[in-house]
């Protein structure tokens, strides 16, 4: 038959020196403690370190000669290892531990700004029916539209380039756009990426 | 009459630390020395 050494005499050979009874008190404790710790942070390498951590305390307390046998051992190491795991959470508070997943992912953050080849092809599409639509504006209008759009000429450029009023230059701009979302509505035309 | 067959799903009942981890606590506590000189503890750590 096993007999079962009690907890506060292991301790008290620990204390003496016998490094074996810590073993035994790990091993009999080890499901226990790991499976509250796991609980509690459902993380198995977190379980690990705060298990660690938890017994590092406990050799710390016991060698320094501060334990007090008032209690037990298992409450006490329980509550040793309930702090660590308030300290733990309260840490990740302060510094969020960011996951991939579909809310975050950082593979955005290392992407660049380059559209991919799909995306690419459609708005090459876009831009040429665009061009397409922009040959049905009246001539002023078109002239206008280009400077702006695309030679990216200032209004007051475009007034000195093309002899009107700034002014002129600025109504064209929005009969010409005014005109050529008419020209998409009334072709139900797509231009959207 | 058909056998029931059960499994533990209860994935926090089978957790338990490694033993690299117990091997580095025996190991941290065999090194671990606590010394009293005037009153003062010191721990000294001899790998």
């Amino acid at each position: 038959m096993k007999v079962q050494i009690d907890d506060s005499i292991l301790i008290q050979k620990y204390i003496s020196g016998d490094e074996r009874a810590l073993e035994t008190l790990i091993e009999r404790h080890n499901r226990r403690i790991s499976s509250f710790i796991y609980s509690k942070v459902n993380d198995r390498g977190i379980t690990e370190d705060i298990f660690q951590e938890a017994f590092i305390k406990v050799i710390r307390t016991l060698k320094r000669g501060t334990y007090n046998e008032e209690g037990k051992f298992l409450p006490w190491i329980m509550r040793i290892a309930h702090n660590l795991i308030i300290d733990h959470f309260r840490k990740n508070n302060r510094m969020p531990m960011y996951q991939g997943g579909d809310a975050y992912n950082m593979l955005s953050l290392m992407g660049d700004d380059k559209l991919d080849i799909e995306s690419q092809i459609i708005k090459d599409q876009i831009d040429s029916d665009l061009r397409l639509l922009v040959e049905e504006l009246p001539e002023d209008q078109r002239e206008v539209l280009i400077m702006r759009i695309y030679k990216d000429m200032s209004f007051k450029e475009i007034s000195e380039n093309t002899g009107v009023s700034i002014n002129t230059a600025l109504g064209r701009m929005r009969y010409a756009l005014i005109n050529l979302r008419k020209i998409v509505s009334e072709n139900n035309i797509a231009l959207t990426n | 009459m058909g056998k029931i067959y059960t499994k533990n799903n209860n994935k926090v009942n089978l957790v338990q630390a490694k033993p690299e981890t117990i091997e580095f606590l025996l190991n941290y506590s065999k090194s671990l020395n606590v010394a009293t000189i005037k009153g003062v503890q010191y721990e000294s750590n001899m790998n």
